[in-house]
């Protein structure tokens, strides 16, 4: 049968990535086709191509007949596609017909038809099986009925290409298969459908095609769903070389420096229990929102916990941010620049923001020779590559600015240090470095937390891990028994 | 060790962003000398040692309340609220002076007061997170409310003469108000410049995010700049009244946007992080000779606002160019 939606040869790079490469595939229509992949794999771009948010960097779309590229979302929606995203679009303080038409008005002049809109928007809502008033706010429906919502506008618009960006992440069981009825009747209707989900189980239920992305590639096409088995796509996904910029080295293990009991707050959804020693290095592994930045930054006091207890060396801790930081326990964040850099201010200003308080004269003037002696140490000690102590952060790469970053703990009393997403954008170099200054500090020590969605580099560094998902951990793997395919099975949802 | 200053890079072709990096260095001290020569030569009586004084003296307030400013905005909070403090506490000080004749304790009463607005503005925007420029908006009609309220509307005259040498009493054959503003420039300067509590105050207003994170009391910082404003401020009202020998409810109309305009001619960005005392008190002296000129050349007041607002304009335009140098 005949592809009637086609990606030929699209690629996509941003400043320093390839989140693209090279992307052929074919898409009939009376189909359902399923897409996995790591976060990072690639799809959420493919899809912003497919919707006009982002143009390729090369390569063309083939819709029916004809291949372009759309400069728009307003192209790409007068070709017939629509995108259901995960965070819906639609006008919460709109009415359900107002939203089903929107950008889309029946009008005279520029005056609304109402008849017109609510004879063709009641329409729509009985053809997906719905029955609330047209009159309700939208910000009053459940998430399931606003996604429906969502699904009569692109009907209204005659789309083609219904592309579904994890639709059932937050749907109620019930939801989820009147959502599969409805993506039914459209395959029945003949419409080429795009699935893209972190859930294995539901490939199997709706999809009949499953593509697999791994780090911008396309890695595997095939056409009938039933016959692969689950193990094959989890390896597919994560087939990567482990490489070995790591260079894992085994070390002691010392005293028990920390023990979370029970800790609950944002973004947990169970008490989560466990330890570490110090020179241990323990990794979290999960996907993207499974809660392992939030329970970093309770553990730091930047957020509250609602319940549990945090001990730190035998003695239990409150957590602030102060308190954390003068007892020794440091945190790194993930988006260096939105919670790491201060980028108009010098390479000195951001390392020492902390640890001058130790050297203040007369309790408010700083010591600026200080200051200066220990930016000038520790630019030597980790090769900071700037030109100069008061050259603005900005100006450094990733790798040397997560470097200004790391000095700015490691010149504090560090005992525990808490990595987000230690190497994100960061250049093969540093971060091999990093993770050489990652096995020295284990070494002295110091016990290290690391947050990766980088299979390899969890695997690579640590010696225990903790695989979360959805708010919770589920289960703990020490290295001997790690592998990736083992990690992402325990980390990818179950429905 | 040695810390070389960088240059840097100019990697623009556009004339705004040429102007504006020429601007962000050295640009602002530069343009002053120019347009202060071109006003020597052009206009008669400018370069004279009494223009001088009147000119320093009709800046002495803006640069006062600037100094503080200074630190609201390399918060990068906002304080629109100080003008309402001005004629508060212009009104407050000399209602109370013909109350008690007690000038050491009504002053610092106001002063006080003062401090008080600010610290309210400061623990309303830190503490319940509303925006600065709406928070301070409200209370500038709350206090320039209360300013009517306690005048009744009507200007309140001091019966008190030794009150009136604070603001008409010369030192050194220089008025003191001007003398105060030199002050409170060198204090502030050094307060920005050399303790911990101005470093943080531009880490917070570089990345608030970030000097959280990295353990700076981001809640006291913002109250100490507010608290700061509002004394300075209300001390700024007290020197007014005494020059004007009463105090005035409807003092100060206008008065925060001429102190923002003169930041941010200095080079003080609206986004936070940035910001120098001497590129303030450049500003000062712009806004300072800018107005001087205008008065000297017989431009009518009229004309005077419209060509302010222009270069409020202006100044902001610039500071828009840098902030996206910044952000490429």
């Amino acid at each position: 049968m005949e592809a009637y939606l086609g990606f030929r040869h699209i690629s996509k790079t941003f400043p320093g990535v390839i989140a693209l490469d090279d992307i052929t595939w074919d898409l009939q229509a009376g189909k359902v086709h399923g897409l996995v992949g790591e976060n990072g794999a690639g799809k959420s771009t493919l899809l912003k191509i497919l919707s006009g948010t982002y143009m390729p960097s090369s390569g063309t779309i083939q819709i029916g007949k004809i291949e372009r590229v759309f400069k728009n979302t307003r192209e790409a929606i007068h070709a017939g596609i629509a995108i259901i995203y995960q965070e819906l679009n639609v006008v919460p303080d709109l009415s359900v017909a107002d939203n089903l038409m929107l950008g889309n008005f029946p009008n005279h002049f520029g005056f609304i038809d109402k008849s017109i809109l609510y004879k063709m928007a009641k329409i729509q809502l009985e053809e997906l099986g719905e029955d609330f008033s047209l009159n309700t706010k939208l910000k009053s429906l459940s998430i399931g009925q606003r996604q429906m919502v969502e699904i009569g506008k692109a009907l209204m618009r005659n789309a083609k290409v219904i592309a579904f960006d994890e639709p059932t992440s937050s749907l109620s069981e019930r939801e989820v298969s009147k959502l599969f009825d409805v993506i039914r009747k459209l395959r029945a209707a003949n419409k080429v459908i795009i699935y893209v989900t972190h859930r294995l189980d539901e490939i199997y239920e709706i999809c009949d095609t499953i593509t697999v992305f791994r780090d911008g590639k396309l890695i595997s096409i095939r056409d009938k769903v039933s016959s692969v088995a689950r193990e094959q796509i989890v390896a597919d996904m994560v087939g990567r070389p482990l490489g070995n910029i790591y260079q894992y080295r085994p070390r002691k293990l010392g005293e028990k420096i920390l023990a979370v009991r029970n800790l609950q707050g944002p973004g947990l959804s169970a008490p989560i229990s466990f330890e570490l020693r110090a020179g241990e290095i323990l990794g979290f592994f999960g996907l993207i929102g499974a809660g392992r930045t939030e329970l970093l930054k309770a553990l730091y006091g930047a957020t509250k916990a609602s319940s549990g207890t945090i001990e730190f060396s035998g003695q239990s801790n409150s957590p602030s941010i102060r308190n954390s930081i003068s007892k020794g326990l440091m945190f790194c964040p993930e988006d260096r620049k939105k919670e790491g850099i201060i980028p108009i201010l010098s390479v000195q200003e951001n390392m020492v923001i902390s640890v001058r308080r130790r050297f203040n004269r007369a309790g408010i003037f700083v010591n600026s020779k200080k200051e200066q002696e220990i930016t000038s140490f520790y630019i030597d000690k980790l090769k900071i590559k700037t030109p100069s102590q008061q050259r603005e952060i900005r100006f450094l790469s990733g790798g040397n600015q997560q470097k200004v970053i790391l000095s700015r703990w490691l010149a504090e009393n560090v005992k525990i240090l808490m990595l987000d997403e230690p190497t994100r954008g960061i250049d093969v170099g540093s971060k091999s470095e990093i993770y050489n200054l990652i096995f020295n500090l284990a070494e002295s020590g110091v016990g290290i937390i690391v947050v990766s969605s980088e299979l390899p580099e969890v695997l690579g560094l640590s010696d225990r891990i903790i695989v979360m998902r959805s708010g919770q951990a589920v289960a703990t793997v020490y290295r001997e028994e790690a592998s990736q395919e083992k990690l992402l099975s325990l980390a990818l949802p179950v429905s | 060790m040695a810390s070389i200053k960088q240059r840097r890079p100019s990697s623009s072709n556009s004339i705004f962003k040429i102007f504006a990096a020429f601007w962000a260095n050295a640009g602002v001290s530069v343009f002053f000398v120019i347009m202060f020569i071109a006003l020597s030569v052009f206009v008669p009586n400018f370069f004279s040692i009494p223009n001088m004084i009147g000119l320093s003296l009709s800046v002495s307030m803006v640069g006062m309340v600037a100094s503080t400013m200074l630190f609201c905005l390399a918060g990068g909070d906002f304080d629109l609220s100080v003008e309402a403090t001005v004629a508060f506490s212009g009104v407050m000080v000399a209602t109370l002076i013909n109350k008690t004749q007690n000038l050491p304790f009504s002053i610092i009463a106001s002063v006080f007061l003062g401090a008080f607005i600010g610290f309210m503005n400061g623990l309303i925007i830190s503490k319940l997170k509303i925006n600065a420029l709406i928070t301070t908006l409200a209370t500038m009609n709350i206090v320039r409310g209360l300013g009517y309220i306690i005048s009744g509307g009507i200007s309140v005259g001091v019966i008190e003469d030794r009150f009136f040498m604070i603001g008409n009493g010369t030192t050194l054959g220089i008025p003191n108000p001007i003398w105060i503003t030199v002050i409170c420039f060198i204090v502030l300067g050094v307060l920005l410049n050399f303790t911990v509590y101005g470093k943080n105050t531009l880490a917070i207003g570089g990345n608030k995010e970030a000097a959280y994170l990295a353990g700076v009391n981001v809640d006291l910082v913002k109250i100490l700049n507010f608290t700061l404003q509002g004394a300075v401020a209300s001390f700024a009202g007290v020197i007014l009244t005494s020059r004007m020998t009463s105090g005035q409810p409807t003092a100060s109309q206008g008065f925060a946007l001429d102190v923002i305009s003169a930041c941010v001619l200095g080079g003080v960005s609206l986004a936070g992080g940035s910001g120098t005392m001497g590129g303030v008190i450049i500003g000062v002296l712009i806004m300072g000779t800018m107005q001087n000129a205008l008065n000297l050349l017989n431009i009518p007041t009229f004309y005077q606002y419209v060509i302010r607002g222009i270069v409020l304009l202006l100044a902001v335009f610039l500071d828009q160019v840098r902030q996206k140098k910044v952000n490429s």
